[in-house]
């Protein structure tokens, strides 16, 4: 079985901060890691090989630095990576083409694997576009995946509700956080990732005259104001206020 | 090997494997150990669980070469995943710094082949636990004063004496274990035997009650006509006391490791209380107090790392280590101390409550500068090689 992951270099969410006076997001010598839900699509390929054989190929569309991260993804247990050099831009229309181009390249699949989204920007919307632009059928939001020989069957995380579907290959499928545990690479397997190749395609090698459809207008911090107000009066009265005024803002149903 | 580290090129920085290493240990320690750190202490628990998620990483066999598998790693590699793993438990960070420094090293470096074959792929995989037993109630600085000996008799060495402070005493299969073959001789009459824990006459003494690293069983070690297979014995007759010397001189790589990872630890908890604690209505990160106590706890973890980077590269590269690895453990061992008294100061009264995690620190961290050499006797090992 012949297996695709699509990851993401992302800057670590977790360690940005907001520039108060500015309100925007510092995102200079923030680490980079590849995004979390990427990593439960990587995971769950390794279980479809360990289950049918095959190989696994990641491809990412990402900043020269992105190298040092697929290395981490190949100790885990992918066989070969491809990083299509291209500066962050975060033009879904661009990396969807350029993902389904380089996929064209590789050929042979059975499955794709994608996160659900990035975490970064979540837009959610690159493995869709990647199967249509291929047209393929897709499984999106998949919380658990069974691979057979001739078909899937995933079940889909609705919120509230589940939807078990089935597709033959090929097929793209989203997956969810939820769906496993990304392991962590051995000593060994780190060792071994040095000799696992990464073939780095240029933009012109797979797509010419690709221009952005999607501008990124502004990006900023969400303000959290607080409003600092005091109940001070006997403690029935102050809780009486309180839910008064929780009420008045809409937070109580 | 490959190790990018040069100093002689003033480029201080891990290869990008070594950084790779780093990072799984890192979410390793964070993700397995954290958790459960604080009631392993509580309860001194020995981490059997997480040293089996460790073998499985290949993280006790880390210098162990391939063909006997373990992951033939270098000193500086080793020493990260050391500071790494004691960073979130010290008691787990000295169990891993023995199992390879004291215990697959000298293995490594003076065993036969034939006990290279047999040891090493147990230790490697962490089937077995080591333990290296040198100190005796009478002997521990002074290590020439043991009295436990050793006796041929046939094809056996039957062994007779006690150890004591011995990590992992209770749990550890595998023994690097020091004795007397020749009284007459001083320190050229002693030998070093490979023992393993189901050999006749071994047995485990009382497990001591510790201060701090709590999870790490230290116990003593009693040895009544202890029979060893003539074949354990480690190198040759009268090198025990050389085989100590060297294998400790590694050991304090590993220690010193520890040591910045406890520091380490102290510094991270200190720098994110002090950000959200708030007195006289401004978070005390603010004050100048705190702020020059943050930077001297971090000027000194910095310098203790490359301290350790140094004697580790120098140990990789075949040049003579023992002063910087004595360096790297008295100043990191010194240091983590006293990064320990000042997060416990900037955590004030709740740092002295074990609802905080630098209480547990302050208590591992004061180990450091008494194992594998007491900082007096590193200084003894420092002023020997300068006044030669």
């Amino acid at each position: 079985m012949n297996i695709i992951v699509c990851a993401k270099q992302v800057v670590d969410a977790s360690e940005i901060k907001i520039d108060s006076s500015s309100n925007k997001p510092i995102l200079e010598g923030i680490p980079k890691k590849i995004s979390d839900i990427d990593k439960n699509a990587l995971e769950e390929a390794i279980k479809i090989k360990e289950k049918h054989n095959g190989k696994i190929t990641v491809v990412t569309v990402g900043s020269a630095d992105a190298k040092e991260r697929i290395k981490e993804l190949l100790a885990m247990g992918a066989d070969e990576g491809v990083l299509i050099p291209y500066p962050d831009k975060y033009d879904y229309h661009i990396v969807s083409t350029l993902l389904a181009e380089a996929i064209k390249k590789i050929g042979e699949y059975d499955i794709i694997l994608c996160g659900e989204a990035s975490t970064d920007l979540f837009s959610g919307q690159i493995g869709p576009k990647i199967a249509g632009l291929l047209d393929i059928s897709q499984i999106t939001y998949a919380q658990s995946v069974n691979a057979e020989k001739d078909k899937v069957t995933a079940e889909r995380n609705m919120g509230e509700k589940s939807v078990t579907s089935e597709s033959s290959y090929p097929v793209l499928i989203t997956v969810t956080k939820e769906i496993n545990e990304p392991r962590l690479p051995s000593l060994m397997q780190i060792l071994g990732a040095a000799n696992k190749p990464i073939n780095e395609w240029d933009i012109e090698s797979l797509v010419v005259g690709l221009e952005p459809k999607i501008k990124t207008v502004e990006l900023k911090g969400v303000s959290m104001d607080r409003k600092n107000i005091v109940f001070e009066n006997n403690l029935d009265d102050s809780v009486g206020k309180l839910v008064d005024n929780l009420a008045k803002d809409g937070v109580l149903g | 090997m490959s190790v990018n580290f040069i100093p002689t090129s003033m480029k201080l920085e891990l290869n990008d494997q070594q950084k790779m290493i780093q990072k799984m240990v890192r979410e390793f320690a964070e993700k397995e150990i954290a958790p459960i750190a604080a009631e392993l202490d509580e309860k001194g628990e020995y981490p059997t669980k997480i040293l089996k998620k460790m073998a499985k990483l290949g993280l006790l066999g880390i210098i162990i070469p391939n063909e006997y598998g373990g992951a033939g790693l270098d000193t500086i590699s080793y020493a990260t995943v050391v500071e790494e793993i004691s960073r979130k438990c010290a008691s787990t960070g000295v169990i891993t710094s023995v199992h390879n420094s004291l215990v697959s090293w000298p293995i490594m470096k003076y065993g036969t082949d034939e006990q290279k074959k047999k040891y090493l792929p147990i230790l490697a995989k962490g089937e077995e636990i080591g333990a290296f037993a040198a100190t005796e109630p009478n002997a521990g600085s002074d290590l020439g004063a043991m009295t436990t000996t050793a006796e041929l008799k046939g094809d056996k060495y039957i062994i007779n004496g006690d150890k004591t402070f011995i990590t992992s005493g209770p749990e550890a299969g595998i023994i690097i274990v020091f004795a007397v073959t020749n009284k007459s001789a001083g320190t050229k009459g002693i030998s070093t035997f490979i023992v393993e824990s189901n050999m006749k006459g071994y047995k485990v003494g009382s497990i001591f009650e510790k201060l701090g690293i709590n999870a790490s069983k230290t116990s003593e070690l009693i040895f009544e006509n202890l029979e060893v297979p003539k074949s354990n014995l480690l190198g040759k007759e009268g090198e025990g006391f050389k085989i100590a010397l060297s294998t400790l001189d590694g050991g304090r790589i590993g220690i010193a490791s520890q040591a910045v990872g406890i520091a380490q630890a102290a510094l991270d908890e200190s720098i994110e209380y002090s950000k959200q604690r708030q007195q006289f209505g401004r978070p005390i990160s603010k004050f100048q107090a705190i702020q020059w106590m943050i930077a001297d706890m971090a000027t000194r973890i910095e310098a203790s790392r490359y301290l350790v980077y140094n004697a580790a590269y120098k140990k990789d590269n075949g040049e003579r280590f023992s002063k910087e690895a004595a360096m790297a453990k008295l100043f990191a061992s010194d240091t983590a101390m006293d990064v320990a008294i000042k997060a416990v100061q900037i955590h004030g009264g709740y740092g002295y409550t074990k609802e905080y995690t630098v209480e547990r620190l302050f208590r591992d961290a004061k180990i450091t500068e008494i194992y594998e050499g007491t900082s007096e006797v590193q200084k003894m090992v420092i002023a020997g090689s300068l006044l030669r």
